[in-house]
């Protein structure tokens, strides 16, 4: 696609009511996102709120609605996602509060994994020591590959900005979340399956996911919350109808 | 209601969805043969009367369907109007049954 | 409602069975209530079905035959995530869905016209 000479950047400008203001950006090569977020606050307006760190799609913070997709900015380039007359349109992510401008507030999504006991429970050493002798994973097994299909998530929230059953169902614990316990559930070290399992079933949990994949289709790491949704639902499944809990 | 009993809810809802894979395939198939040249009633009590595979047949189907649509309901009247908790539960498990049972209602007098 | 975040093959089959899923369960009282009335004796059936030969009838018939095999087609490509894991598929397993409904509608539309 020929680039335009300069892009027209629409930014979100306060909290959960505000609006959008204009912006005028000059066009560069392999420009990102982030870099026309990060020209505008430094040379067009210091007052512009944003959060970003490691600039390499490592650290999951710098994600925001893109032309009315979540995504990672710092990684996502101009030239993708611009409309034919150089527009950008920039949002804080969905489904969570504002704190300012493009800065959304995490704490409700980081506060849905502790609920899904997304944190590893070592089997041996409940109480968090450290146990006696190292557990033989083979990387090839069932469960294991399961686990690392899962396991490189960065918590950037494209997923759970982009899943309408958050949007319906507050307490709905989301994609990440889910997929995080996933992960957990097919950890053969882990101790705390039963209790993990009860906390992610359910109308707040996996049971309300309606498989549309929108989690899937949006994340930057390409992994699948959708599959690992269904994992779940298939455990608990076979679970309930055969008594197992 | 309990996420126990909501996991129970979904169950059944799998479960049906199970039967009724199953169930609709053979009422399809069943629709687009007999509405080949007409439908009459003769032709449609001839194969059902007194056939008790039919009667069982159409019988679970319709608490199949009347379950698996009632839960489906609930599911979106919570998503969409927020109506949720256990008197609305306990009113759509109603609501399915009484379905269903209109459908036997209907099955019983294809069969007698 | 913004459409760009949902433009993607598996949330149009969402919407699909969600709306095929929510005008089937208001026509499921509706049949059998109207089946249970009309099934009372050969004649009473008989008149049951004249009335279902007009055209408007027969084409709101050929609607939930379409709804119903759409409903169908999606909820086998649920369950084939849900129960068999089948991930990759997904995108071919909503044009199949899609195909599917269509041709048992127009098979039931051949036939009944």
């Amino acid at each position: 696609m020929a680039e335009p000479a300069s892009l027209k950047v629409s930014v979100w400008r306060g909290g959960e009511q505000g609006d959008f203001a204009r912006y005028e950006v000059p066009a560069r090569a392999n420009q990102t996102v982030l870099d026309v977020v990060t020209h505008i606050q430094r040379e067009l307006d210091p007052s512009l709120a944003y959060r970003f760190a490691c600039r390499v799609g490592m650290c999951g913070s710098c994600a925001m609605t893109v032309n009315g997709r979540a995504r990672w900015t710092c990684r996502t380039h101009v030239r993708k996602v611009v409309g034919a007359d150089g527009e950008l349109e920039l949002r804080p992510l969905a489904n969570l509060p504002v704190i300012r401008d493009l800065a959304a507030d995490l704490a409700p999504f980081f506060d849905k994994w502790q609920r899904a006991q997304g944190r590893f429970q070592p089997k041996d050493a409940p109480d968090g020591a450290v146990p006696e002798d190292f557990v033989v994973v083979p990387p090839a097994s069932k469960a294991r590959r399961e686990a690392d299909a899962g396991i490189e998530c960065i918590g950037c929230a494209v997923c759970y900005a982009s899943c309408d059953v958050v949007a319906w169902n507050p307490d709905y614990l989301g994609p990440a979340a889910l997929n995080r316990a996933w992960t957990l559930v097919n950890d053969v070290r882990d101790g705390a399956h039963g209790d993990r399992l009860d906390a992610v079933a359910g109308d707040a949990g996996c049971h309300s996911c309606h498989s549309t994949q929108s989690c899937t289709e949006r994340c930057p790491k390409n992994l699948d919350p959708s599959s690992a949704i269904a994992g779940l639902k298939r455990r608990l499944f076979w679970d309930t109808l055969l008594g197992r809990r | 209601m309990s996420t126990r009993g909501q996991t129970h809810l979904w169950v059944v809802q799998r479960v049906t969805a199970m039967i009724l894979a199953v169930a609709v395939l053979v009422h399809l198939v069943t629709i687009i043969g007999a509405v080949r040249g007409g439908l009459s009633a003769a032709e449609i009590l001839g194969r059902t009367r007194g056939n008790g595979a039919w009667f069982a047949f159409y019988a679970v189907f319709a608490l199949s369907a009347g379950l698996h649509g009632a839960i489906g309901l609930r599911n979106m009247a919570a998503e969409t109007i927020g109506l949720r908790g256990r008197g609305a539960d306990i009113a759509w498990l109603a609501i399915g049954l009484v379905t269903a049972g209109f459908g036997i209602r209907a099955a019983y007098g294809l069969f007698a | 409602m913004d459409l760009r975040p949902r433009a993607h093959p598996t949330y149009l089959a969402f919407v699909v069975h969600r709306v095929s899923g929510l005008l089937l369960a208001l026509f499921l009282p509706l049949h059998f209530w109207a089946l249970g009335s009309a099934i009372s004796g050969e004649a009473r059936l008989d008149g049951f079905l004249r009335w279902t030969e007009n055209p408007l009838v027969k084409a709101a018939e050929t609607g939930l035959v379409v709804l119903l095999a759409a409903h169908l087609a999606g909820g086998l490509r649920v369950m084939a995530l849900e129960f068999l894991g089948w991930r990759k598929r997904q995108k071919d397993m909503v044009a199949i869905s899609a195909g599917l409904a269509l041709l048992v509608g127009l098979l039931f539309l051949l036939n009944v016209v």
